[in-house]
C-alpha cells in the first residue's frame, strides 16, 4: 500500500511539472468576483540554474520554424578552388563569422548563421525569421564588395591639372578590406555620420607605413573601384584606425559600414537556395493544423472507447497524458516545430494508441484462455511489451536517417524533415514510456475493480 | 479460425490490378518533380485586388522568365513555378508586375533552389533509403533468426513502395502534386510503418511456431493473422483517422505529404496479412 501511495505522488508531481511546462508563457486572467474587476496576468518564470559550473536557462517556449513563423532560409556556397585544403574549414569559418557579424545589423530576433560541410562542397545557411526585405539581405550578404586604398600614381604636371583627382589615384598600396577588422558608424561633433575603419595589426602597420610617406598628399579609398572618399594625409596615423568623411545620410553611412565589412569576406559566395515564407502564410497553417489534430484526436478517443469501452477510457487518459508529456519534451529541448513536424506530432498520437491496442488485445487474449484479472494483465503486459519495442525499433532506425545527427554528408540534410523525424522519435519513445508505464499504472488502478 | 491462406490469387489479383494502374501511369504521366530534385523558383504573390492571368503572361513573357506552371488562386493570389531567379531579376520581375496590375504584391511565398542542389538530393535520397532498406533487413534477420522473415517483410515493404509510387504518379497527373523532399518522407515513414506492422503478425508467427510442432506451417499462419487481425485493424484505424483529418482540415502545404502518408498506411496494413504472410509461407515451403 505504502509504495502505491509513493508512486502516485511522483506521478502527480511529473504531471504537474508537465503541465507547468505545456501551458502558454503567459495567461491574461480577467474576471469579475465580489462587485470588483480582476485582471491578472499568469506568467510562467524562465528556468535558470548553474550545474557543473554551466548555466543552465530555459523558458519552455514553442519554437516555430521558418514556415511557420514566416522568414527566411538561405544557402550560400562558398568558392574554395583558390584556397589550399588545409585551409578552408578556417576561411569556411571565417566566413561564417563575417555573414554573422552582417546578418546581427539587419536587427531581426535570433538570426542563425550555420557551416554545413558536404563532401568537397563549402556551404553556409543562414536563417533570418521574419525578415521582410530578403532581397536587401541577400545582396548585402552574396556581395563581395573589394575595399582597397590607393595612392596618387607619380604623373607629370600637366595631367595633374587636367585630370580629376580619382583618376589620378591607379597606385594600388595593397592595404585591402582584408586588413579590416570592423567598420562601424560614427557621428561627429556636429551629428554628422561617417564611416570609421579597424585595422587588424597587419592593417594597422600598413595603414601607419602610407601615412607616414604621403604626409600631405591625397589617400584614396576605394570601393570595387568606386572612390568612396579621398582624404589628405594631414599627420601619421599610428593605432589603426581610419574615419571616411563625407556627404553621407546615416543610411548611406550604414550601408557603406555593412559594405565594407561585406569587403572583408575571405571567399567569394553564391546563393545557391532560398526559402522564403511569408509570415501569414504559416499562421493560417499552424491554425489548421490544430484544428486537425484536435479533431483526430476526439475521433480517436470516440473510436477506442466504442470498441473497447473502459479499457477504452483508459486509452482516452493515456492518450492525453501522452499528448501532454511530449509537447512538454519538445519544449524543454527544445524542438523547433516546422509544419511537418506538426504532422510527425499528429501522427505519433495515432501510433501512440498502438501501443494500447497491443496491450489491451493481448489482455483480452489471457483472459479469454480463463486466466483471472490480474495475471492476464501481468503476463499480456510482458507480452505485449516485446511486440511493441521489436515494432517501434524499425521507426526509431528510420527517423534517425532521416535527422541525421552526425550531419553525415552522404544523408539528407534538410531541415524541414528533420522536424519530422525528430518529433516522431520523441512521439515513439514517449509512447513506449506511456505504454509501459502509465497505462499499466491506470490499468491497475481503474479495471481490476 | 478463418483459412486467409486459401485466397491467395485473390490477394495477389488485387496488388497486381493497384500497381498495374500505378506503373501505367508512371509510363504515360510520369511524375512533375518539385524544384526540389530539378532546381528552379516557386513564387507565391499576394495581391491586394482580383488579377488577370492575361496581364501576368505579359510580364512574364516581356521578361523573359521560364514558366512551367502559372495560376492564380482564390482571384488574388499568383503561383508560379520558373526556372531559377536570382533575388534581383525576382524584385525587377516583382516591381514590373506591380505595375502592370497596379496592385501591391506581398511575398508570401519564394523558394529558389540551385541544379545541383537538386541532383545532389537526388542522390543523398536514394542513399538514405538503401541504408534503411539494408538496416531494417538487419534487424528482422538478427530479430528472427531466419532470413526468410526479414525477406519476407522486406518484399511486402517494396510492395507498399510501388504502390505508393504508382498511386503518387495519379495524385501528380490529376491533382498536381509534386515530387518532393516531403515525398521522400513519406516513403521512409511509410518503409517503417509497414515493417512495424508486419511484425507484428510476424511475432505471433513465431509464438506459436515455438509451442506448436504439429501443424502446417499455413495452419500456424492462419491461427496468427486471425488472433492479429483485428489488432492490425485497430491499429491502423486510429492511425487513418489522425491523417484523415489532417489531410481534409490540416493546411494545404502538407496535404499531399499526409495523403502519401495515408496510403501508405493502408497499403502497410494490407500488405502485411495479405503479402507477408503468404510470401513467407511460400519461402518456408521451398526451404524445405
Amino acid at each position: 500500500m505504502k509504495k502505491i501511495r509513493f508512486s502516485t505522488i511522483a506521478f502527480v508531481l511529473l504531471f504537474v511539472v508537465v503541465l507547468l511546462i505545456d501551458m502558454p508563457q503567459s495567461i491574461p486572467l480577467k474576471f469579475e468576483m465580489f462587485g470588483k474587476k480582476h485582471d491578472f496576468t499568469i506568467k510562467r518564470q524562465p528556468l535558470q540554474f548553474t550545474l557543473f559550473g554551466k548555466t543552465i536557462k530555459k523558458d519552455f517556449a514553442t519554437q516555430l520554424g521558418l514556415d511557420l513563423k514566416g522568414g527566411s532560409h538561405l544557402v550560400f556556397e562558398a568558392k574554395m578552388d583558390k584556397i589550399p585544403t588545409q585551409d578552408r574549414a578556417e576561411a569556411l569559418e571565417a566566413t561564417r563569422n563575417t555573414i554573422e557579424r552582417r546578418v546581427n545589423l539587419f536587427g531581426v530576433s535570433e538570426p542563425s548563421v550555420q557551416t554545413l560541410r558536404q563532401g568537397d562542397k563549402y556551404r553556409i545557411a543562414i536563417d533570418l525569421p521574419g525578415l521582410s526585405n530578403i532581397n536587401e539581405a541577400i545582396q548585402l550578404i552574396g556581395s563581395t564588395a573589394q575595399l582597397d586604398f590607393r595612392l596618387e600614381a607619380s604623373t607629370s604636371a600637366q595631367e595633374a591639372t587636367t585630370t580629376p583627382v580619382f583618376m589620378r589615384m591607379t597606385k594600388k598600396t595593397g592595404l585591402t578590406g582584408k586588413h579590416i577588422k570592423k567598420s562601424i558608424i560614427q557621428f561627429d561633433d556636429a551629428g554628422k555620420p561617417s564611416v570609421g575603419l579597424e585595422f587588424n595589426s597587419e592593417g594597422a602597420k600598413r595603414f601607419e607605413n602610407i601615412t607616414r610617406e604621403n604626409i600631405g598628399k591625397p589617400v584614396g579609398i576605394f570601393l570595387d573601384e568606386f572612390p568612396l572618399s579621398i582624404p589628405t594625409v594631414q599627420q601619421v596615423i599610428v593605432g589603426g584606425s581610419a574615419v571616411i568623411t563625407g556627404e553621407f545620410s546615416i543610411d548611406e553611412a550604414k550601408q557603406l559600414s555593412i559594405a565594407i565589412n561585406s569587403g572583408a569576406l575571405p571567399v567569394s559566395i553564391t546563393l545557391v537556395e532560398q526559402r522564403t515564407i511569408g509570415p501569414s502564410l504559416g499562421a493560417e497553417q499552424i491554425e489548421k493544423s490544430i484544428f486537425a489534430g484536435v479533431v483526430g484526436l476526439l475521433a480517436v478517443m470516440a473510436f477506442m472507447i466504442l470498441f473497447y469501452r473502459r479499457l477504452g477510457i483508459i486509452a482516452s487518459v493515456a492518450l492525453v497524458i501522452y499528448g501532454a508529456l511530449s509537447l512538454a519534451i519538445i519544449k524543454t529541448i527544445p524542438v523547433v516545430l516546422t509544419l511537418p513536424g506538426v504532422a510527425g506530432f499528429i501522427l505519433s498520437i495515432g501510433m501512440a494508441v498502438d501501443s494500447n491496442i497491443l496491450i489491451f488485445e493481448r489482455i483480452k487474449e489471457e483472459r479469454r484462455k480463463g486466466k483471472e484479472i490480474s495475471s492476464a494483465i501481468r503476463v499480456g503486459f510482458g507480452r505485449a511489451i516485446d511486440a511493441i519495442k521489436d515494432a517501434n525499433i524499425t521507426t526509431l532506425l528510420v527517423s534517425f536517417i532521416l535527422f541525421n545527427p552526425l550531419n553525415w554528408s552522404f544523408f539528407p540534410q534538410f531541415g524541414l524533415v528533420r522536424g519530422f523525424a525528430l518529433t516522431l522519435a520523441i512521439g515513439v519513445i514517449t509512447s513506449l514510456f506511456t505504454g509501459v508505464v502509465i497505462t499499466k499504472r491506470l490499468i491497475e488502478a481503474f479495471y481490476k475493480k | 479460425m478463418i483459412n486467409f491462406l486459401k485466397y491467395k490469387k485473390v490477394y495477389a489479383l488485387i496488388s497486381g490490378l493497384i500497381i498495374g494502374i500505378g506503373l501505367l501511369s508512371v509510363i504515360m504521366y510520369g511524375y512533375s518533380v518539385s524544384i526540389d530534385f530539378t532546381g528552379g523558383t516557386n513564387i507565391e504573390y499576394g495581391f491586394d485586388k482580383a488579377i488577370e492571368k492575361k496581364r501576368i503572361e505579359k510580364v512574364v513573357k516581356a521578361q523573359n522568365i521560364k514558366t512551367s506552371r502559372l495560376e492564380i488562386v482564390d482571384s488574388k493570389k499568383l503561383n508560379l513555378k520558373t526556372a531559377p531567379l536570382d533575388e534581383k531579376k525576382e524584385q525587377a520581375f516583382r516591381n514590373t508586375l506591380e505595375g502592370e496590375l497596379d496592385s501591391k504584391a506581398t511575398v508570401l511565398k519564394l523558394e529558389t533552389v540551385g541544379p545541383t542542389l537538386g541532383k545532389e538530393t537526388i542522390t543523398k535520397t536514394l542513399v538514405a533509403s538503401i541504408v534503411a532498406t539494408i538496416g531494417i533487413l538487419l534487424y528482422l534477420t538478427f530479430s528472427f533468426h531466419k532470413s526468410s522473415f526479414g525477406i519476407a517483410a522486406v518484399l511486402a515493404m517494396f510492395h507498399d513502395l510501388l504502390v505508393l509510387f504508382g498511386t503518387y504518379s495519379l495524385l501528380s497527373h490529376f491533382f498536381g502534386a509534386e515530387l518532393d523532399t516531403l515525398f521522400v518522407t513519406a516513403i521512409l515513414t511509410t518503409m517503417s510503418f509497414s515493417v512495424h506492422d508486419t511484425i507484428v503478425v510476424f511475432d505471433k508467427i513465431r509464438e506459436y511456431k515455438r509451442k506448436d510442432f504439429s501443424s502446417s506451417f499455413d495452419e500456424i499462419a492462419n491461427k496468427a493473422l486471425s488472433e492479429t487481425m483485428v489488432r492490425s485493424l485497430n491499429n491502423s484505424l486510429t492511425i487513418v483517422l489522425m491523417l484523415v483529418s489532417l489531410a481534409l482540415l490540416g493546411g494545404e502545404v502538407i496535404r499531399f505529404f499526409v495523403i502519401t502518408l495515408l496510403i501508405g498506411t493502408i497499403s502497410g496494413t494490407y500488405s502485411s496479412p495479405f503479402v507477408a504472410v503468404p510470401l513467407l509461407s511460400w519461402l518456408e515451403k521451398r526451404s524445405k
